[in-house]
């Protein structure tokens, strides 16, 4: 096996915080200079075999103080997703499980069902770190997806090619890369003969597999005939020769925006093939140099989100969060559609202004009463506190320099309360916080 | 409940599979006032970074870019330009849902749960056989006053069948997997100016693919009153808006792309504030009713915003926006289609009468369009999967108003899967559009123009 590029570098606070930002969502006040003391592979081996998790901090609530209800209030799916995110201990796995609800990108709306989707996002949790080839089992007859991409409706009187479609297209081979039309049939009449049953004001309930609903002839998939059934046509998918270089590069692109070397890809192929497990692959994606040495990547926005609560100490406690995360693009259990979020794409005019909102949020509790006294009366002075009320992140000097000069302008006609309120603003909005 | 559409999009996937395809040829750089490296999968950061405004590092090159230069060039931008409206109708529609034959007993061999009995719907008044269906009846009123073409099969030689290359294809006006600017933001590129982020808007909260541009800023707002940052305009809110553009401007050049994407959104966003600003504190008001919507910023009140701006002068030259409802119908066909054909059909009947009533209507013309047709066929889900070619329309007073291209024929003339065959391609389409009604050379603008029959669309 060709060797995998780990990062020999300085392992200190600056890498353990993009660590903790690529790998979970963001640090703890302090958490970057504690993960540092473990040295990279220590650091890197505490987020991917965590113990037992912990939630810490108090309970989510809604804006009346009541406790979430995810399965039925609108919003609360993804107001409970995000307090998880910022709560657990056992960061990557949420991270993870973020990256699976991308990868099988399944509506709450399409799904007909929060109860559904939030099920699904168990599931994906479960799965987390452990093998491919089961997630993917799963997934095939999970009822979210069931719904979502036809599958119960696909009988051997009546194929529906949705499923078969993105079982290639999207979870395991990638557009155009070893099938053809003719397979997206022939697996669409494998995957047959799931069935759930249906009561008026219920939806879909019983999610079951029917033996006479399956088309039990014989199918030609990937140029091979058989008598293939919805196992075998995952098993077909996990074993085609384009899976592991689908499953590799799409994996490495969640956590490193550069395409990985020859070298470092036939690796990481090496690394999966063995086992189809997901964990060996992310093991060495984070201590890969490039993640350390190469640029930086835009924070999505619910990373973003449960980062500013995260860094701030704050907990979730209103709805608005579904809303905010989608002004700012991304509401979970909302994907635009089966390909998951555009991750190139995060950041536009309309998704900017959602940060800002999303910002403004997060800092609303901890606001400076206009009245404050005791602060400092000069710009670079009200910055240094800004930037340790933050927890001390990286900031570049444009940004400084910047800021600098608007404190110094806006001291001129407001407090310096009012206006260290403005500086955390604009300081979370800036290029460096925005990214990672 | 409505479905979301279930299917792909512009994607990772697609980065992806290049990526790998590429992996270990190492990536170009990407300088200022390079082309775009085509078939490179890492491009689409890079693509996109510029289409947010990344443009600005390449002008930025040798002037820093002031936020008020925009200002200027929004004040000396030409307002009496034509606009182009691009309308996405996502998921998939073809004529035989849409303005069905119903003199053809082959219709109802292939859809016999799913075909249009002969009494419903308005006849087509160019053909007696075919007949609209009956939620489009907006469509039929204004393809009857002469303001409607409709492009009944429309698509392209070999055609894809995932819903993201396909309308990859569409967006960016080749059948070229690796082109990273869409067509109409090619136009820009050659039309528009350095310092007007409006003259290509994305009615939507995020970037409409067509319009991504290599060189000049583009922008998406939900709507004209909808981009304030607080619930009342404060001068320090002011003074902190101008520092997000400065910060923006500060990180224009840096070396990191994610840092120059992120400062480009804001100082683009800051740029855009400033252009709306007289909307955000008066809102604005429409000459007509338009359909109501149940979403918040649903697609009626994008069309009237858009009225609005385009009444109010600001140089908006390409639009682009997704048209309501969910087309993708695996299952359930008829409800699904009905929603959003009729939402999408009356609100752009609206918009027409509106433009009309600004005095507006002779700038504009509307371009709808899907990134293919259903299987002729239906599957036994009450609905159809994917198919070849679709059904487009264009809108306007200056637009002919006549069929463009045959209407596809059902006996015999489907192809070896079953599929409709295009009597028209897109790429022809485009280039007559931007020849036609842009005074563009569409031969800079659309791969091998010169190989697409261009049809005559308007008077």
């Amino acid at each position: 096996m060709a060797a995998l590029s780990v990062y020999r570098g300085t392992f200190g606070a600056a890498e353990a915080e993009r660590l903790l930002w690529r790998a979970g969502f963001g640090p703890r006040r302090g958490e970057a200079k504690s993960l540092a003391k473990k040295g990279l592979s220590g650091a890197v081996h505490s987020l991917t075999r965590p113990g037992a998790e912990q939630l810490v901090g108090p309970d989510p609530k809604d804006e009346r103080g009541n406790p979430l209800a995810p399965y039925d209030a609108v919003g609360h799916d993804h107001m409970w997703w995000l307090d998880r995110m910022v709560r657990s201990s056992n960061q990557l796995v949420e991270r993870m499980t973020l990256v699976w609800h991308d990868w099988f990108a399944t509506s709450a709306v399409g799904a007909g069902s929060q109860r559904r989707v939030l099920d699904q996002n168990a599931l994906l949790r479960t799965h987390a770190l452990g093998s491919f080839a089961d997630m993917l089992i799963d997934v095939t007859k999970d009822p979210a997806m069931l719904v979502w991409l036809s599958g119960i409706k696909n009988t051997r009187l009546a194929p529906n090619e949705n499923y078969a479609r993105e079982l290639m297209e999207l979870f395991t081979l990638g557009a155009g890369r070893g099938y053809t039309e003719s397979d997206v049939r022939e697996q669409a009449r494998a995957l047959t003969g799931w069935r759930a049953r249906r009561a008026p004001g219920k939806g879909p309930y019983d999610f079951h597999y029917e033996p006479r609903l399956h088309d039990s002839g014989s199918k030609t998939v990937f140029g091979k005939p058989g008598n293939y059934d919805w196992q075998a046509a995952c098993r077909l998918c996990l074993e085609h020769k384009s899976h592991p270089s689908f499953f590799v590069a799409k994996l490495w692109s969640y956590f490193i925006p550069t395409a990985p070397s020859r070298a470092t890809q036939a690796a990481l192929e090496a690394l999966y093939r063995d086992k189809r497990e997901v964990r060996p692959v992310v093991e060495a994606i984070l201590q890969h140099s490039d993640l350390y040495r190469g640029p930086r990547m835009v924070k999505p926005p619910v990373v973003y989100a449960a980062g500013l609560l995260r860094a701030l100490g704050q907990g979730v406690s209103t709805a608005n969060w579904a809303r905010l995360g989608a002004m700012s693009g991304q509401r979970l259990f909302h994907p635009p559609n089966v390909a998951g979020w555009d991750d190139s794409r995060w950041l536009d005019t309309s998704t900017f202004r959602g940060r800002w909102y999303l910002a403004g949020s997060a800092l609303a509790p901890l606001n400076n009463s206009e009245s404050a006294a005791g602060l400092p009366r000069k710009g670079d002075k009200l910055l240094e506190r800004t930037i340790s009320f933050f927890g001390n992140p990286p900031v570049s000097k444009e940004t400084r320099g910047v800021l600098t000069r608007f404190a110094d302008g806006a001291l001129a006609g407001a407090s310096p309360a009012v206006v260290e309120n403005a500086l955390r603003q604009l300081l979370a909005v800036s290029p460096d916080h925005q990214t990672c | 409940m409505r479905r979301a559409c279930p299917c792909s999009d512009f994607s990772r996937t697609d980065m992806l599979r290049q990526a790998a395809a590429q992996a270990g040829r190492g990536l170009p750089s990407i300088e200022p006032g390079m082309p775009l490296p085509a078939g490179t999968g890492l491009s689409r950061r890079g693509f996109v970074a510029r289409s947010l405004g990344f443009a600005l590092a390449v002008y930025g090159a040798d002037r820093v870019i002031n936020p008020l230069v925009f200002e200027e060039g929004i004040a000396q931008a030409a307002t009496s330009d034509r606009v182009l409206v691009s309308v996405f109708l996502d998921g998939g529609i073809d004529s035989l849902s849409t303005l069905f034959p119903a003199g053809d007993p082959r219709y109802y061999e292939l859809r016999p749960k799913l075909a249009l009995p002969g009494s419903t719907g308005l006849a087509f008044s160019e053909d007696s056989r075919l007949r609209w269906h009956p939620s489009a009846a907006a469509f039929a009123t204004l393809h009857g006053e002469g303001k409607l073409t409709v492009l009944p099969a429309v698509g392209y030689t070999s055609p894809d069948k995932s819903h993201f290359t396909s309308r990859h294809y569409w967006e960016v006006g080749a059948t070229d997997a690796g082109l990273g600017t869409g067509w109409l933001g090619r136009y820009l590129d050659r039309a528009g100016s350095p310092d007007n982020p409006l003259q290509g808007l994305s009615l939507d909260n995020r970037l409409q693919p067509a319009l991504a541009t290599a060189r000049v800023p583009v922008a998406s707002v939900d709507g004209p009153d909808r981009y304030t940052f607080s619930k009342k305009r404060t001068p320090l809110e002011d003074r902190m808006i101008a520092a997000v553009g400065s910060l923006g401007v500060a990180h224009a050049k840096s070396k990191d792309p994610a840092l120059r994407q992120a400062g480009s959104a804001a100082s683009q966003s800051q740029r855009l504030r400033q252009q709306l600003l007289p909307f955000g504190a008066n809102g604005f008001s429409s000459p007509v009713q338009y359909p109501a919507s149940t979403e918040r910023e649903g697609f009626p009140r994008r069309l009237a915003g858009l009225a609005a701006m385009l009444a109010a002068g600001l140089p908006i030259r390409c639009a682009a926006l997704k048209a309501p409802g969910m087309y993708d119908t695996h299952a359930d066909q008829p409800e699904e289609l009905a929603v959003g054909l009729k939402l999408t059909a009356d609100s752009l009947l609206a918009f027409q009468r509106d433009l009309e009533a600004r005095g507006l209507a002779d700038r504009v013309v509307v371009h709808l369009w899907s990134e293919f047709g259903r299987r002729a066929k239906e599957n036994a889900s009450d609905g159809t999967d994917h198919g070849a070619a679709g059904i487009g329309f264009l809108l306007g007073t200056r637009v002919r108003g006549r069929m463009v291209g045959e209407y596809p024929g059902l006996a015999g003339g489907l192809d070896e899967q079953g599929n409709l065959r295009a009597t028209s391609d897109f790429r022809g389409v485009y280039a007559a559009v931007l020849e036609q009604w842009l005074d563009a050379d569409a031969a800079a603008i659309i791969p091998n123009a010169r190989s697409f029959a261009r049809p005559a669309l308007f008077r």
